[in-house]
């Protein structure tokens, strides 16, 4: 179970990002999830009440996209969404893809941050 | 007023760290000629036994080292070191995987330009070190024949990041009725075209196969 570090990390990435911009607070982080990354959706959901907890980020929502793998096909020349990473076939003509084009990804995308200066200004 | 909310964009790696720790490591070691090799796989599947055999096969005609990866226990690197190769333990404690950074703290005071091999055995699991570079140039995936055929659909993602694949304790194969073909079938699957070697630490079985790709990479690090 590794996803606790990597909760543990987007969390120190996260205030990084609020500390150095000043005067926000991060009310999300989102974050893009290959299915060939090898982290558990649950898990780091799990992992990241615990890493926020105590930070600054105790109300910062973890927003995960799950994206799928794509590979090249050699046969018919083009990119190719896979069904399962159990085959790495192409869907369409069922050739071999020795070659991912994406879907390793785990990467912070954004963040949702709001200015505490206008959010706590008078009416 | 409503406060104001935006989303900006970032766009980090969450491992970017351990990436560019392994990227620094990878340079240093292709500098000093120095062909690093990481053995993964599930606990129990022959690691150190094949690292052993590796060891002592090498050392006659090659300068090698070995780092080694537990949770706990240095019982690892004392079998290593029968091999009289310079070996050391790297004790994770709960961690289940090696990260680059461990790497650079234990190579420190060798020098690298007097090894042609490095192997780095990690820690026994078949998930969390697949998203973790250590700045090797081959990631070797172990499957002992005594694990049934069906461990790369279990899991694939290990699989896929390795570059060749090795068929452990062949000896035994017969005995266990471990089919081959449905193997080699499913590592084809999750990861196509990847080279797969049988061999057997316990009788030699196929370890020439193995030295001679290691030698194989070595010359297309070192020119």
């Amino acid at each position: 179970m590794h996803e606790l570090s990597i909760a543990m990390s987007i969390v120190d990435m996260a205030g990084e990002e609020a500390a150095q911009r000043g005067g926000v607070r991060v009310d999300s982080v989102h974050l893009k999830i290959g299915a060939l990354a090898g982290v558990v959706k649950a898990a780091l959901l799990s992992s990241w009440e615990l890493a926020r907890e105590g930070t600054g980020l105790e109300n910062c929502a973890l927003v995960i996209e799950e994206v799928p793998v794509v590979g090249y096909c050699p046969a018919c020349r083009a990119p190719r969404q896979l069904d399962s990473i159990q085959w790495m076939a192409c869907p369409e003509c069922k050739a071999p893809m020795a070659e991912i084009v994406s879907g390793r990804e785990l990467e912070v995308v954004a963040l949702e941050i709001v200015e505490l200066e206008a959010a706590e200004a008078p009416i | 007023m409503s406060p104001q909310t935006r989303l900006v964009e970032v766009r980090q790696n969450v491992l970017k760290q351990n990436d560019l720790v392994a990227r620094g490591l990878r340079q240093r070691f292709h500098d000093a000629g120095v062909c690093v090799v990481s053995l993964v796989s599930s606990p129990g599947s022959g690691k150190t036994a094949f690292l052993e055999k590796t060891l002592a096969l090498l050392r006659p005609s090659r300068r090698v080292a070995a780092l080694v990866g537990d949770l706990a226990t240095e019982n690892d690197a004392a079998r290593l070191a029968r091999a009289q190769v310079p070996v050391r333990q790297i004790t994770t404690g709960t961690l289940c995987h090696l990260e680059a950074a461990m790497i650079q703290t234990a190579i420190e005071g060798w020098r690298l330009n007097e090894l042609d091999f490095l192997f780095i055995e990690n820690v026994g699991n078949l998930v969390c070190p697949s998203s973790y570079d250590v700045g090797e140039d081959v990631r070797a995936v172990l499957l002992s024949v005594t694990e049934g055929e069906d461990k790369p659909l279990k899991y694939p993602t290990i699989f896929n990041t390795a570059d060749i694949a090795i068929l452990t304790k062949m000896d035994l194969a017969e005995a266990v009725e471990f089919d081959l073909a449905a193997a080699d079938g499913n590592i084809q699957r999750v990861r196509p075209g990847m080279p797969l070697l049988k061999v057997s630490a316990k009788n030699g079985g196929g370890m020439s196969d193995w030295l001679r790709y290691l030698s194989a990479r070595r010359a297309q690090l070192v020119g």
